[in-house]
């Protein structure tokens, strides 16, 4: 399943849109339910058949959610499931536990559509680049046409209801991507991080919730989601991340002024590590693909292209790994063949 | 790396925990992640956080925390354990605990996002791009920018002879 998608890199590593050389990606959230079930945690199994169609039944009948192909979660295999997550196209939990759940997907990866996850509807888009205001638009546009079809619940006084008190309102989470490597390698980023969750804004690692800063990428998003409008929640996240690429623009000029040597030793260094290590984990090729992606930004490692790169970021992650393998690999298997991967796409550059 | 918890299999999921500000790093096999994720979900949620301090006033009795939606059969000890309501009723019948909850987390209770694109919301919906309007206006009169100023205000007067056609139509 999903071998289409295996030839690209998945929207949010497309390289493109507004300052992408730090903002990676960013992604806009929105939760609905619908009035008459009751909410995930509690849906029995007909009940969702029952959601189910009417949702098919409402994307039916729309020019636009017509594009989007709907998968039992079920029917999905567990390493296609694991192969979404990579893509940031499901969450870990949607993968984990599929029974009772659906996804909707569009053939760009931009729209994906969860639906029962922690509410009956998670409306997702994700964008290449710095760009909540294209990615709103047309998040805002595919809830509009769902609710055309069916009731949400929503209460005049406190907005959209959803299972946890933490969405209620707009449903609204909006994130964006970062990636710090200089911020943390001149140890400010504790500092940045404090102040950004001061303003009530999360910091999390590179696959959500609950999950490790690997990479040096960190996700920042709101928090609050009741008592502002959309508008107001997205231009408040901007400037933090405004702030964050500026602050980040800052450290590395600092680097490269102050530290040029040991910081070119570094990057070196993690080239040095991937174009010869036999046996690697995930963990610590993102940790030296970040030096590289670094490297490239500031023109210390030429003939290293972003396409290269975020394909390289990709293809090395265990589903994908596998899904190229065609065949289900051990971890000692999986260290090996990414080894074997990485000396291959990174031969051709010269240390 | 091994799994800290069975230290037999490879690691491959890591977390990271902030206990009383303490961040500790957490290296599992997938095995042992799932059964922590599963933990995690008992142990950790945001109700049984935020309860003891929206309730530190009010002594409530064991009766009140067995109150159940009469539509999904959750009751609000469930919800504490669980950090999730059952279905939309929920709100309704656990309103005045609901409320000062979602008072501490979004510092609001009142909603002012976007409105269902539904006729029965259109009303509401206008109104509240008028108010916006009104700030806008407010804020360019201030500025001295009158030209944005009159533009701003024929847009409210335009929103608000929709108001009064719709209210015509009714």
């Amino acid at each position: 399943m999903f071998e289409e998608l295996l030839q690209g890199v998945g929207e949010w590593l497309k390289g493109r849109g507004p300052d992408s050389d730090i903002v990676i990606s960013t992604r806009i959230r929105i939760a609905r339910n619908l009035d008459i079930f009751p909410f995930p945690n509690r849906i029995s199994t007909s009940e969702a058949d029952k959601l189910f169609r009417n949702l098919q039944e409402a994307a039916g009948k729309s020019k636009m959610l017509k594009q989007l192909k709907f998968f039992r979660m079920e029917d999905i295999e567990p390493l296609d499931r694991e192969f979404l997550v990579e893509r940031h196209l499901i969450s870990q939990e949607h993968a984990l536990r599929p029974k009772n759940k659906a996804v909707m997907l569009s053939e760009d990866e931009i729209i994906s559509i969860m639906v029962n996850e922690e509410d009956h509807l998670r409306i997702q888009v994700i964008k290449s680049g710095f760009d909540f205001v294209t990615g709103y638009r047309l998040a805002s546009k595919v809830e509009d046409e769902v609710a055309r079809k069916v009731k949400f619940a929503f209460h005049s006084d406190i907005g959209f209801l959803t299972a946890c008190p933490t969405n209620v309102g707009t449903g609204l989470r909006v994130s964006a991507m970062v990636h710090l490597p200089a911020l943390i390698i001149t140890k400010r980023i504790n500092k940045i991080l404090e102040f950004v969750s001061k303003l009530s804004f999360a910091a999390r690692g590179f696959l959500g919730e609950g999950t490790q800063a690997i990479g040096n990428f960190f996700q920042i998003s709101n928090q609050v989601t009741l008592g502002l409008g959309e508008e107001e929640i997205i231009d408040n996240l901007s400037s933090v991340i405004r702030q964050l690429r500026r602050q980040e623009i800052e450290a590395r000029r600092y680097m490269m002024t102050k530290f040029r040597y040991s910081l070119e030793d570094r990057i070196w260094r993690a080239l040095g590590t991937l174009k010869t290590a036999r046996i690697i984990s995930s963990q610590e090729t993102l940790q030296h693909l970040s030096l590289l992606r670094l490297g490239m930004d500031l023109g210390i490692i030429k003939g290293l292209s972003k396409e290269l790169l975020n394909n390289i970021y990709i293809s090395i992650q265990p589903a994908h790994l596998q899904k190229l393998q065609e065949r289900k690999l051990s971890h000692t298997e999986r260290d090996i063949i990414r080894g074997d991967l990485l000396r291959e796409k990174l031969g051709g550059i010269s240390v | 790396m091994l799994c800290d918890i069975c230290g037999k299999r490879p690691a491959t999921v890591h977390l990271t925990e902030i206990i009383n500000g303490k961040v500790k790093e957490v290296h599992l096999c997938e095995e042992c992640a799932r059964k922590k994720s599963e933990q995690l979900q008992v142990q950790f949620n945001i109700a049984d956080f935020l309860y003891d301090f929206v309730n530190a006033s009010s002594l409530e009795t064991e009766k009140q925390e067995k109150e159940i939606c009469p539509n999904c059969g959750l009751s609000y000890l469930d919800f504490k354990k669980q950090g999730k309501f059952g279905c939309s009723r929920c709100y309704d019948v656990f309103k005045p605990k609901i409320l000062p909850l979602l008072q501490k987390i979004h510092g609001s209770i009142q909603h002012r996002g976007k409105y269902p694109s539904i006729k029965e919301y259109r009303h509401l919906s206008l109104r509240q791009k008028i108010e916006s309007l009104k700030e806008y206006l407010a804020r360019a009169i201030k500025l001295e920018e009158y030209e944005e100023a009159a533009r701003l205000r024929d847009q409210i007067r335009e929103l608000e002879k929709k108001i009064q056609k719709d209210k015509g139509n009714v």
